[in-house]
């Protein structure tokens, strides 16, 4: 096992200062999406489907434009045309607008903006569309089915990264394949199997969409709204509307949550064409009805697992099938399943098939670890039978099929240096795992999970002030603290107070491309680009120093936040000093730092769940709960805790309760936050959190991203415990009451 | 179009006069009418308490109250808990506690509390769980806090006492 070595001393990572946007937070003085306001602001509503599949044969809005108040109606025919037939951008501007078709309930049909949002809602009571209804899909073994009703009508299957000539459901079936996976299972002792079904579960953050859109006569387009990406968004924004980029400025405000379901833009181009027709602003602001059913949620389907073990515990052959509801337009997260379901193991016999299966609900955007989850659902608790089959400690029996730097995933390239080893360890040495559990119908379940960090594009540039402290500009909005977490790194390589650094967040014209806040990459990728453009300041500062002093430039080193010279050991500046004295020695200095790493790392998870189950109610009740994560190096531990603690607590929400429940005609039936029940502080235990180091080596500082590998254990954990608790084994999500009762009643 | 009304209050110490219609909300009225945005919406429907003011000496979610009935009554928001610019207790211990990630539910966090600990200046942690179940936080899981909420306690007491 490789050794954690001896953590480097840093004099601002790793502490836990405040964060700079903090005050501002709570005071209610930050602006969010929603609180934008501008002169001559008016505001949009949208019309949506009240059906999961129909033709629009018309819509009329002739008698919304009456009413008073209206000042302009858009519908599909108001978006470009689509004369290359590009079907991407085609199904973008879909969803945005549906054009012959309704594929959902809640799909967007037409904007409307008025001059106050209730005229606006009126006239939306005064469009008149007539459909013709289709039978809608509403789960992938259906849509699956040849039969069923096709959902997009001149598209076909991809199928081993070929197109066919199928035009069913299925928008794509790939496969991972490595060694034979028949030997494999010829090999083994034992083999267990089982199919695992999820149904859609939200990201759920508290704020709803926001936008505003200024579309000036002179063509130009301005946003401001709550996004994870600022520039994405302008990337989407003009393949959807057909401008360039240049004419687009996206202005990011402060965002009340995302976990990847802002990635996406829904209402942001519909303002921009009802600005168009107006004149003026137009802010649209989602209802939470409109956010449950409109935006992207996290796909339901089914992981079906087969290992194959020797009776000493090495596990011989992997096999998966993953079919993941991409929604109405292709895209699930499948592929990342794909690549997660057996992530944690080493295996060299493994095949995989996935399915990116198209149906009647909302088209889904990413959630935590994309698809991670629902694999893990199955792969954990399979490993956990079997693991109670053998008899061997299920923390044992990953350790000893636990994959190393060098070995391959299933689709081949092989893992770089990670710490899964290293958080095994720390839950089986943790308080709770050394403590015994005692008790009927209580369990302990533990699971692993696997997250990529994706790396991609971060600018950042630093100017110095004449006080010697720093301004930090950056494009990577901040939801959890990153601003902190950026700020840090770039203290740390200036040798300055984390105080002397101030961030600011800016829009797209102001700082160079930086792609979302998501896929785990903020603190590595844009705390990168702002450790470089802090080197490339320390650089300049030292060139400054050379000069002033009129010594070699190789001749000044910078140590401990001050500048010296081999060359006459009198010579020394501070940092402030020598920023007190940039105005007359030849201006004001600012660094910059650009960059897009590859072959990142990923981060291992790990959850210990301590339940009990009423067997009357079916109540599960959490008593004890460990998470453990590799953060590879905690920037600021207390927003690394607050990034496991805040995934733990959605994967238990998924796991016993969040669901997206359908009526038989493909009605949501519960799209509010009273019946789509997330934990409040009365249904979670105390998240106790323990951080793993072992350091990404392609990070200056060793960081590995947080976000999102957290959510992926707490689900077959909780499935893992319940099943030490009830013994009887749970399939399908979620694990509510009445599917406890009832698994429980089963075998009476 | 409907008619407005005028609505006089006291909101966090102060004489607001304003005008509304009757089917605004009190949310409304202070987000888009008087301009103070520091209460958030999240549902617009009593489920998620981001939108949480006391009015006279009780927490409501202020979505579920309309403009026209605080017309005499005297509410307190997020915008009134600091002293000036110096932070009330409960708002410094959010902050060193990290008790906030996207913050969108800091500021009724922060009245529940506040409301909370007028109550009950000693609260155990399972009154606190009990006491903020009304309001959604979807970043935190909660844990930081309770801890933040434990801290404010403490920290309040201390001043009274110092
Ligand atoms: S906005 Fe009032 S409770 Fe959610
Ligand atoms: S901090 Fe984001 S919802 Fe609470």
């Amino acid at each position: 096992m490789t050794n954690i070595k001896e953590p480097k001393k840093y004099e601002v990572i790793g502490t836990r200062p405040l964060r700079p946007d903090g005050t501002d937070k709570v005071t209610g003085r930050a602006i969010y999406g929603g609180d934008f306001e501008m002169t001559g602001l008016i505001h949009g509503k949208i019309l949506r489907s009240p059906h999961p599949h129909a033709r629009i044969k018309s819509i009329n809005y002739d008698k919304a434009l009456e009413l008073e108040g209206v000042i302009a109606v858009v519908t599909a025919d108001d978006l470009p045309v689509n004369p290359d037939g590009n079907i991407s951008i085609g199904y973008s501007r879909g969803n945005i607008l549906a054009k012959d078709k309704v594929l959902y309930v809640g799909h967007a049909i037409a904007g409307v903006a008025a001059i106050d949002p209730h005229i606006a809602e009126e006239a939306l009571d005064l469009i008149e569309v007539d459909y013709e209804l289709l039978s809608a899909v509403m789960n992938v073994e259906e849509a699956m089915d040849s039969s069923s009703e096709i959902i997009h009508e001149n598209s076909f299957m991809k199928e081993f990264g070929e197109m066919t000539v199928t035009n069913n459901n299925i928008d794509e079936h790939f496969q991972h394949k490595m060694g034979n996976i028949d030997k494999g299972f010829e090999n083994a002792d034992l083999i267990v199997e089982g199919k695992y079904s999820t149904v859609m579960v939200h990201q759920g953050y508290i704020e709803p969409q926001a936008a505003t859109a200024l579309w000036r006569t002179d063509g130009s387009l301005t946003v401001w709204n709550s996004t994870q990406g600022s520039f994405p968004d302008r990337d989407e924004l003009s393949n959807i509307l057909d401008i360039p980029i240049s004419k687009i400025k996206v202005v990011p405000l402060e965002i009340g949550g995302g976990f990847g379901g802002k990635i996406p833009i829904y209402q942001e181009p519909v303002a921009a064409l009802l600005s168009k027709k107006a004149g003026n602003p137009v802010k649209i602001i989602m209802s939470r009805k409109e956010v449950f059913e409109s935006t992207g949620p996290t796909p339901g389907g089914y992981t079906w697992v087969k290992i194959g073990v020797k009776n000493d515990g090495k596990i011989t052959a992997m096999q998966s099938e993953l079919a993941f509801e991409a929604g109405a337009y292709p895209g699930s997260p499948v592929g990342m399943g794909s690549l997660c379901v057996f992530a944690a193991y080493k295996c060299d016999n493994q095949l995989v098939d996935g399915y990116d299966v198209i149906v009647n609900k909302p088209k889904t955007a990413a959630y935590r670890a994309p698809g991670s989850p629902n694999a893990a659902f199955g792969t954990e608790q399979v490993i956990d039978e079997i693991s109670q089959k053998l008899g061997i400690d299920p923390i044992d029996f990953r350790m000893m099929n636990a994959i190393s730097e060098g070995d391959r995933r299933v689709d081949g390239p092989k893992f770089p240096v990670n710490g899964l080893k290293q958080v095994l360890e720390s839950m089986k040495n943790s308080p709770q795992y050394q403590k015994k559990l005692k008790g009927s119908n209580k369990g302990r379940g533990i699971a692993v999970g696997y997250w990529f960090n994706v790396g991609l594009q971060s600018s950042c540039s630093i100017t110095v002030n004449t006080d010697g402290t720093v301004n930090l500009i950056e494009g990577s909005t901040d939801i959890g603290g990153s601003r902190a977490s950026i700020a840090m790194q770039a203290a740390e390589t200036l040798q300055i107070p984390y105080d002397s650094v101030n961030p600011s967040i800016v829009d797209t014209n102001t700082v160079g491309y930086t792609a979302v806040t998501g896929g785990s990459r903020t603190t590595f990728s844009t705390g990168y680009a702002a450790h470089l453009a802090a080197e490339d300041v320390r650089d300049q500062m030292i060139k400054r120093a050379s000069e002033m002093w009129g010594v070699p430039n190789d001749s000044v080193v910078y140590s401990k936040g001050q500048f010296s010279s081999d060359a006459d050991p009198e010579l020394s500046m501070s940092f402030k000093e020598l920023a007190s004295q940039l105005e007359n020695t030849g201006g004001s200095i600012a660094g910059k730092g650009s960059i897009n790493p590859k072959k990142v790392g990923g981060s291992f998870a790990g959850s210990i769940c301590d339940l009990e189950i009423d067997p009357d109610t079916g109540k599960s009740t959490i008593l004890d709960f460990t998470a453990i994560q590799d953060a590879g190096k905690a920037i600021h531990p207390s927003y690394v805790e607050g990034q496991m603690q805040g995934g733990s607590a959605q994967g238990i929400g998924w796991a016993l309760n969040e669901e997206y429940f359908y009526d038989q005609n493909g009605i949501m039936n519960n799209s509010s936050l009273l019946d789509y029940r997330m934990p409040t502080s009365l249904d979670l235990p105390d998240i106790n959190t323990i951080i793993v180091e072992v350091p990404d080596p392609t990070h200056p500082y060793g960081v590995r991203g947080v976000g999102e590998a957290n959510i992926v254990p707490p689900i077959p954990a909780i499935a893992n415990a319940m099943k030490r608790a009830s013994g009887k084994r749970f399939y399908n999500l979620p694990m509510n009451p009445p599917a406890v009762i009832s698994k429980l009643n089963q075998d009476l | 179009m409907s008619k407005k009304v005028h609505v006089q209050t006291i909101i966090n110490g102060e004489d607001v006069e304003f005008l509304c219609e009757p089917r605004q909300s009190l949310l409304e009225c202070l987000r888009d009418v008087i301009g103070m945005t520091g209460t958030k919406e999240g549902c617009n429907d009593g489920n998620c308490g981001a939108c949480t003011v006391i009015l006279e000496g009780r927490t409501v979610t202020s979505c579920l109250v309309l403009g026209v009935e605080v017309d005499g009554k005297e509410l307190t928001t997020i915008e009134g808990i600091a002293d000036g610019e110096k932070l009330h207790p409960i708002q410094t211990a959010f902050l060193e506690n990290a008790a906030l990630q996207c913050g969108i539910c800091t500021p009724g966090f922060i009245i529940a509390t506040k409301s909370l600990l007028d109550h009950n200046p000693d609260p155990s942690e399972y009154e606190i769980r009990w006491w903020l179940a009304n309001n959604l936080c979807r970043c935190t899981g909660y844990d930081k806090i309770v801890r933040a909420v434990q801290e404010s306690a403490k920290k309040i007491k201390a001043q009274a006492g110092g």
